[in-house]
C-alpha cells in the first residue's frame, strides 16, 4: 500500500473523528443531548481502557506466554460485575463532590490537601509518560510494518519524525476539545463521542481479523482448536504469582488510572449508566479477547519465525494479501492508540493545573483571586500540560527508541498507579484512614515502585548501576532492587508489585492510626465513607458566615466559571433561597455549594483556599462535629438546633425587614407620585383653561387665536401621552394586551431602537459596541413591543450615563431556545438599595437628569416582556448599569396567553 | 395486628432487596474463585496440551460472570430508582 494512501486514509479517518467531537459539541450546547448521553455511549468511552498495548499487545502476549494474557481483561472485569462495592461509591462521591481527577478525590477526601494532590500528580505523571510513549510507538511501528511489507518499497520517512508527527496531532485535537469549557464537570461531549466511535472502530477491526482468521484462514472453532494444541504455545505454564499478580494489578489500574478514573467517574453523565455498564463493559472485553489466541496461534504457524507478534494483527492481513483488512486493522490499532493518549492528556493537564499551576499562580499572586482572569489562566494552563504531557511522552520514546515489548511497558505503569490504590480504598472505606497516613502509603509506594520497577527497567547500568542489582546498595544485599529482604525467586513485576503495595499499605495504616485527623478532614472522611447517607451530606462546611458581600462572591465566580454559569448559578441559588435577583444571602449552605461547585472547574484544594481568602477561615460548628461524630449528645444537639432555628428566624426577619423597607418606599413613591401626576395633569389643564378663557372673552387677532389654539392643542397632547402610558400600563399588567407575532430579525429591531432613541441628549455621543454576528438571530415575538423596551433602555442609558466618555455594550447570546440581550453601560449604574426598586412605577432614582416622563418606563418595560414570556432584570457586578432582557426564540400563542 | 392472608414477613419485598444487593456483592467472589481454581491445576506440570480445553473453561466463566451481573444489573437499577432510602444500607441491615 503507497505511503501517501496511508497517510491520506489516517487524515480523513482524524477528520472524520473532528466532525463526530464537533458535531456532538454542537449537539451538547444546544441541550439536545438524549444520545450523548445514554449508556451506550459511556459504555464505550471506557473502553480507552484497551489501548494499542492491548491492541497490538496482546496478540503478542498471547503468543509468548499463552493464556496468561486475558489477566489484564480478567481484572476489569471482576471489579464491573463487582460495581456494587467500589465504582459505585466511587462514581457516587465523585459527583456528590463534584471531582475532577483521581488526585482531586484523594486531595478533597483527606481535608482538601493540595500536597497529596501534588504527590498523586506526580505518581500519575511518571507512570502515565512511558505509557504515553507506547502509544506513539505502537503507532510508528504500525506505520513501519506497511513501510517494509509493501512491494511498492517506499520506506518509512523516520521513526522520530512519525512520532513527533503524532504526537502533535494529537495534542491539537486535544487542545482543540479537550478545553473548550473550563468546568471539568461539564464533560467533554465532543470528545467522549470521539472515543466512543473509536471504540466502535477498534472492536470491528480485532473481530474482523478474527473473523478472517477463524473462518477464512481456518476451518472453524475446531479447527482452531486442533492447531492451538499442535503450536509452540499448545501447553502454557500458569505461574500462580503471576496468575494472582497480573489479574489484581490490572483491577487495581482499572480504578486508579488517570484516564479510567476520568470516564468513568467525572464524565459519567448518570450512575444508573454504571449498572448497564457493569456487564456491558466486560462483554467488551470478552469480545476483544476472543479471537486473541486464535491470532496469535494462526500467526505462529503462517508467518515467519523471526516476525514479531506484536505486529500479527497487521502482519497476518498484509502477508495474505488482504490490505483492507490490514488497513482496517491499522486503522483500530490508530484508534486505540490516540483515544489513549487524549483522555490520558486531559486528565494529567487537569491534575497538573489544579494541583500545581493553580496553586503556585495564587501563592505568586495571592491578589488575583479577586482580581485578574483566572478562567483565561486556568484554560492556558490546561493547554500547556496537555502539551507539556505529549511532549514527555514523546521525550521518553525518542530516550527508550521504543525496543521493548509492548506489554512489558503497559504493565509497569498499571503497577505505578495502583500505588493510589491503598489511600483510595481506605479514604472512601475507612473513617480513620488520615493525611499523614495517605501521604506516607503513597511516598512509600511510590519510591518503591521506582526503586524495583520503574529504574530498573532502563536496563542494569542505565539509571542503577549493575553492581547495585547484583551487590544491592553500598553492599546491603537485602536491599537488591529485584530481590528485597531475600526474595531471590520471585518474578520482577510481581516483586516489585508485592513490596511496593504491601509496605504502601503498612505505612498507610500505621500512619492513619498514629495521628489525628483535623476538623475538616474528619469531616471530609465521614462524607465520604457515607456517601450513601443523605444526613451527612446535608451538613454545611461551616463557613462563618456574613463576612463576605455576594457581589465580591459573585465576581470572583465569574472569573473562573465565566459570566453566564456564574449568574445563573447565584440565579438558581437565590432563587432557592426565595429571593428574587441575583444576589443570594451568603449562608454556609450556598458558600459550601458555591466551593462545590468552583471545586469542579479547580479542584477542592483550590477552590477551598480561594474562599477561605474572601470569606477567612473556615469553621467547623457545633453541629458540624455532632455530624463526624456520629454522637448523640442531646443538649448539644439542642443547642445547635435552636442556633440554626434562631439562623433562620433572623434570616427571614431580616427579608421581612427587607419587604417592609420596600414597602414603605413604595407607598412614599406612590404618595409623590399622586402629587406629581396632580400636578403633571394641573398645569396643562391650567393653561388650557386660562387660555379658552382668554379666547372666549376678548376680541383677538386671528394670529393669537392661531397661537393659543397651538398652546391649547400642544398641552392636549401632552395630557393625553401621559394618559396613555398610564392606560398602556393598566392593559398590560391585566393581560389584556393583544400581541402581534411575527418573524423579526434582532439586529434590526436594535437598530430601530438606537435610531429612535438617539434624539435623547443629542449632544452626548455614545460609543456603542455591538457584536454583529449573534445579533443575527430571528425572534417569533411581536417586534414592535420588545423594540419600545429596548428604546427604553437605551434612553435610560443616554439619560443617566455619567461617565465622561460613554460606552454602552449590547451583547446578544442564544441559549437553551431563549435569547439573552444584554444592554451594559459604563456609568456609576444603581446602587444596592435602589436595585430592587427600579421596576416599580413611579420610581425614579434622581431629578437630576429629568428629562420628561413619569417613572414609568422601566415598569412598563417589565410588563411587556411579561407579556413576551420573558424577563428584564438588573445585572449586579457589571461595573455599570447593566439590564439583561431574556426572551423565548419562538413564542407561542398559548405560551403568550399563559405568560399574560 | 396481622390481617388475615397479608404475608408473616412484612418487608418482604425489602428483604428481596436487601438480598439481590447480596448477590451483587457476592458475584465477584465467586468469579475470583472460579477464576482463581486453574492455579491449582498447574497447567505447565501436566503432560497434557491445555491451553485449548483451559481457553474455553476461562472464556465460560467469563461469559458467565457477566450474564450474571446482566441478569442483577437492570434489577439492581429498579431498586436504586424506586427507593432512595435503601441507598443508605451501605451498612447492612438484616
Amino acid at each position: 500500500m503507497p505511503f501517501n494512501i496511508l497517510v491520506l486514509s489516517c487524515l480523513t479517518y482524524v477528520a472524520f473523528l473532528f466532525l463526530v467531537a464537533f458535531v456532538a459539541e454542537r449537539r451538547s450546547g444546544r441541550g439536545t443531548l438524549d444520545f450523548l448521553r445514554s449508556p451506550l455511549i459511556y459504555t464505550l468511552s471506557l473502553s480507552i481502557y484497551c489501548t494499542a498495548w492491548t491492541f497490538y499487545g496482546a496478540v503478542g502476549y498471547a503468543a509468548r506466554s499463552g493464556l496468561e494474557f486475558v489477566t489484564i481483561y480478567l481484572g476489569p472485569t471482576l471489579v464491573f460485575v463487582g460495581w456494587w462495592w467500589v465504582l459505585r461509591k466511587l462514581v457516587r462521591i465523585g459527583r456528590q463532590q463534584r471531582v475532577t481527577s483521581i488526585a482531586d478525590l484523594i486531595s478533597a477526601r483527606f481535608g482538601k490537601s493540595n500536597t497529596l494532590g501534588v504527590i498523586v500528580t506526580i505518581i500519575a505523571v511518571v507512570s502515565a509518560t512511558p505509557y504515553i510513549a507506547l502509544q506513539l510507538q505502537s503507532v510508528t511501528l504500525s506505520f513501519g510494518v506497511f513501510a517494509s511489507d509493501s512491494p511498492d518499497g517506499w520506506s518509512l520517512p523516520d521513526h522520530a519524525s512519525t512520532g513527533a508527527w503524532v504526537a502533535a496531532g494529537l495534542a491539537l485535537f486535544t487542545i482543540l476539545f479537550g478545553t473548550r469549557n473550563l468546568d471539568a464537570n461539564e464533560q467533554h461531549h465532543g470528545i467522549v463521542m470521539a472515543i466512543a466511535v473509536e471504540a466502535v472502530v477498534k472492536f470491528a477491526a480485532l473481530v474482523a481479523v478474527g473473523v478472517f482468521v477463524v473462518w477464512g484462514l481456518s476451518d472453524g472453532p475446531a479447527d482452531i482448536s486442533a492447531k492451538i494444541a499442535a503450536s509452540p504455545i499448545a501447553d502454557w505454564d500458569l505461574q500462580p504469582g503471576r496468575w494472582t499478580g497480573l489479574i489484581f494489578l490490572s483491577a487495581a489500574a482499572v480504578i486508579c488510572l488517570p484516564r479510567m478514573f476520568q470516564v468513568m467517574v467525572v464524565e459519567n453523565a448518570d450512575e444508573q449508566h454504571l449498572a448497564r455498564a457493569s456487564w456491558a463493559f466486560p462483554a467488551y472485553l470478552f469480545g476483544m479477547s476472543l479471537f486473541i489466541l486464535p491470532i496469535a496461534v494462526v500467526g505462529l504457524e503462517r508467518l515467519p519465525a523471526g516476525a514479531n507478534p506484536d505486529m500479527f494483527l497487521l502482519t497476518l492481513p498484509l502477508s495474505e494479501g488482504q490490505g483492507a483488512l490490514a488497513m482496517l486493522a491499522f486503522l483500530g490499532g490508530f484508534s486505540s492508540a490516540t483515544s489513549m493518549v487524549i483522555v490520558e492528556s486531559i486528565a494529567l493537564a487537569t491534575m497538573l493545573s489544579n494541583h500545581v499551576v493553580m496553586p503556585v499562580w495564587l501563592w505568586l499572586r495571592p491578589a488575583s483571586a479577586q482580581r485578574g482572569d483566572l478562567r483565561w489562566i486556568v484554560l492556558l494552563a490546561r493547554r500547556l500540560c496537555i502539551a507539556a504531557v505529549l511532549a514527555l511522552g514523546y521525550a521518553y520514546y525518542r530516550m527508550s527508541g521504543g525496543s521493548a515489548a509492548l506489554a512489558a511497558i503497559g504493565l509497569i505503569a498499571f503497577a505505578g498507579v495502583a500505588q493510589v490504590l491503598p489511600a483510595l480504598l481506605g479514604g472512601i472505606f475507612w473513617r480513620g484512614a488520615t493525611r499523614t497516613g495517605a501521604a506516607a502509603g503513597l511516598g512509600v509506594g511510590f519510591a518503591i515502585w521506582a526503586y524495583t520497577l520503574f529504574l530498573p527497567s532502563f536496563g542494569p547500568g542505565a539509571v542503577i548501576s549493575a553492581e547495585v542489582f547484583a551487590q544491592g546498595p553500598l553492599g546491603l544485599g537485602w536491599l537488591r532492587p529485584q530481590a528485597l529482604f531475600g526474595t531471590t525467586g520471585m518474578d520482577p513485576l510481581i516483586h516489585a508489585v508485592f513490596w511496593s503495595l504491601v509496605l504502601n499499605t503498612a505505612a498507610f495504616l500505621i500512619g492513619s492510626l498514629l495521628t489525628f485527623p483535623d476538623p475538616v478532614e474528619r469531616m471530609q472522611g465521614a462524607a465520604f465513607v457515607n456517601a450513601f447517607d443523605d444526613e451527612v451530606q446535608t451538613g454545611p462546611l461551616g463557613w462563618t458566615r456574613g463576612q463576605a458581600e455576594p457581589e465580591a462572591l459573585l465576581i470572583m465566580a465569574q472569573r473562573i466559571l465565566g459570566d453566564d454559569a456564574a449568574l445563573s448559578f447565584f440565579e438558581a441559588e437565590a432563587a432557592a433561597q426565595g429571593k428574587q435577583g441575583y444576589l443570594p444571602d451568603p449562608t454556609p449552605d450556598f458558600v459550601a455549594a458555591l466551593e462545590r461547585r468552583l471545586a469542579g472547574s479547580v479542584g477542592a484544594a483550590t477552590a477551598h483556599a480561594m474562599i477561605s481568602q474572601l470569606f477567612g477561615r473556615a469553621t467547623v460548628t457545633v453541629e458540624d462535629l455532632l455530624a463526624v461524630a456520629n454522637e448523640t449528645a442531646q443538649i448539644m444537639e439542642y443547642s445547635a438546633r435552636l442556633e440554626l432555628q434562631q439562623d433562620e428566624l433572623s434570616r427571614s426577619a431580616r427579608q421581612l425587614r427587607e419587604v417592609n423597607e420596600k414597602l414603605t418606599q413604595l407607598s412614599v413613591q406612590k404618595d409623590s407620585f399622586l402629587s406629581q401626576i396632580s400636578h403633571e395633569l394641573r398645569t396643562p389643564m391650567t393653561s388650557i383653561r386660562a387660555f379658552s378663557e382668554i379666547m372666549t372673552e376678548a376680541d383677538l387677532q386671528p394670529a393669537e387665536v392661531a397661537a393659543y389654539g397651538r398652546i391649547i392643542h400642544e398641552e392636549a397632547i401632552r395630557l393625553t401621552r401621559l394618559l396613555d402610558d398610564l392606560l398602556d400600563l393598566t392593559v398590560l399588567e391585566n393581560g389584556s394586551v393583544q400581541l402581534n407575532l411575527e418573524m423579526a430579525n434582532l439586529g434590526q429591531m436594535i437598530d430601530r431602537a438606537l435610531a429612535a432613541s438617539c434624539h435623547i441628549r443629542p449632544e452626548r455621543s455614545f460609543d456603542i459596541q455591538r457584536t454583529a454576528g449573534s445579533e443575527e438571530v430571528f425572534l417569533k415575538t411581536d417586534a414592535d413591543r420588545l423594540v419600545q423596551v429596548f428604546i427604553n433602555l437605551l434612553s435610560n442609558a443616554r439619560k443617566y450615563c455619567d461617565a465622561r466618555d460613554p460606552v454602552l455594550r449590547i451583547v446578544a447570546r442564544q441559549k437553551g431556545g431563549r435569547v439573552m440581550v444584554d444592554f451594559i453601560d459604563n456609568g456609576a449604574g444603581i446602587p444596592k438599595e435602589s436595585q430592587a426598586v427600579i421596576f416599580e412605577k413611579f420610581a425614579r432614582l434622581s431629578d437630576e437628569a429629568r428629562a420628561g416622563g413619569a417613572g414609568l418606563g422601566l415598569a412598563i418595560c417589565r410588563e411587556v416582556m411579561a407579556n413576551l414570556g420573558g424577563t428584564i432584570t438588573y445585572l449586579p457586578g457589571q461595573r455599570g448599569a447593566a439590564f439583561r432582557v431574556t426572551l423565548p426564540l419562538r413564542l407561542e400563542k398559548r405560551e403568550a396567553a399563559g405568560a399574560a | 395486628m396481622r390481617r388475615p392472608g397479608t404475608p408473616l414477613f412484612l418487608a418482604k419485598s425489602g428483604y428481596r432487596r436487601r438480598r439481590l444487593h447480596d448477590a451483587a456483592r457476592l458475584v465477584p467472589v465467586f468469579g475470583v474463585f472460579l477464576l482463581f481454581l486453574p492455579i491449582l491445576w498447574a497447567p505447565g506440570e501436566t503432560e497434557a496440551r491445555d491451553t485449548a480445553s483451559d481457553g474455553i473453561y476461562l472464556f465460560g466463566i467469563w461469559a458467565g460472570l457477566i450474564w450474571a451481573a446482566a441478569v442483577l444489573a437492570p434489577r439492581l437499577r429498579q431498586t436504586t430508582q424506586s427507593d432512595p432510602d435503601l441507598e443508605r444500607d451501605g451498612r447492612d441491615r438484616g
